[in-house]
């Protein structure tokens, strides 16, 4: 085993070679998944935002006018 | 475009091939791992070491693969590429654009792992030999790619620009493939063949084919997460993303 990790005096340009390799390409695997959640996150906080701001709007409509019993419904009651 | 099969034309519809590169993706990623599993040991343990180069000739199991892939990736880019200029399929840009970072990682492990295996053989991390100088002109294309992508404000626009860079850079596939015969080079020449035999033992040659094997998957399974986040972006107004956001997002 301890010769297996030697690799014949040559560990120092085997072994490096190796892990450069493989820390690339798992650094190249998980990127898009790290970024597909963040872009679906920002997505669903942006729509809860909106969904908010909508409800608020309604209800302002849904609300009476506080100043409406003081105009003249009718000008002849 | 009646010669299209329906299926192919399906799967280029966004959500369609989203759903299935999410399908895909592990199982190319669990193939790739499982080969490069066996690969590795057959390379780093049951082949025999070089008669010349000792155990340092064992960095053929990843150079090899990766400078194969640098070449590949951009063979395939280019091919999106040109369906994105010429039909303007949005599949296609996103295959386009997502391939460059993927070429330019393997270009980069082939400069690497080239460069520490150089310098115990021929005596120097570097030279400004054909081949090693191509490779390097191949990472500067794939980084032009991605850069002038990113300089456009429309994505759209960016892809299509950008595939027109890829289009021109083709001409340096043959130069890396071909600079060990047409030069007089540090750097040896073809050892695996297609076509006629190889310059290799079978112990050495198994392990190394397997690696290639490897790669090509791995590969598909990057690719695959690639386009995928790269069209939930792209499509983040439609009704599909939406849904998706409503489920997954929180």
């Amino acid at each position: 085993m301890a010769s297996f990790w030697h690799m014949g005096g040559y560990a120092i340009y085997v072994w490096p070679s190796y892990a450069v390799f493989f820390a690339v390409l798992a650094a190249d695997y998980l990127a898009p998944a790290l970024r597909r959640r963040r872009v679906l996150r920002e997505l669903h906080a942006r729509m809860q935002r909106h969904k908010a701001r909508e409800a608020r709007k309604a209800e302002l409509h849904a609300t009476p006018d506080p100043l409406a019993d003081r105009t003249p419904t009718s000008p002849t009651s | 475009m009646k010669w299209i099969p329906h299926w192919m034309h399906q799967l280029s519809s966004p959500p369609t091939f989203y759903r299935f590169a999410g399908v895909m993706r592990p199982w190319f990623m669990v193939l790739a791992l499982l080969t490069t599993a066996i690969g590795l040991y057959g390379g780093l343990v049951t082949a025999p070491a070089d008669y010349q180069q000792g155990d340092a000739f064992r960095i053929i199991y990843i150079h090899v693969p990766s400078a194969e892939m640098s070449l590949f990736v951009y063979g395939v880019m280019a091919v999106a590429g040109f369906i994105a200029v010429i039909w303007r399929i949005k599949l296609a840009e996103s295959v386009a654009m997502q391939s460059a970072p993927i070429g330019a990682a393997f270009t980069l492990i082939t400069l690497v792992t080239g460069s520490l295996w150089g310098y115990p053989t021929w005596g120097t991390w570097w030279t400004w030999d054909a081949r090693l100088t191509s490779e390097l002109v191949l990472l500067f294309l794939y980084l032009g790619v991605i850069g002038l992508y990113h300089a456009f404000e429309d994505r759209r626009q960016g892809a299509r620009a950008a595939s027109f860079l890829v289009m021109v850079g083709i001409i340096n596939l043959p130069i890396v493939h071909y600079s060990v015969k047409w030069w007089n080079t540090l750097h040896q020449g073809t050892t695996v063949r297609l076509f006629g035999a190889s310059k290799i033992e079978g112990d050495m040659l198994w392990p190394l084919l397997l690696m290639m094997a490897a790669v090509h998957l791995y590969w598909a399974a990057s690719l695959c997460g690639r386009v995928r986040t790269d069209l939930l972006s792209l499509e983040s107004g439609k009704h599909w993303v939406r849904e998706l956001a409503e489920k997954e997002g929180r």
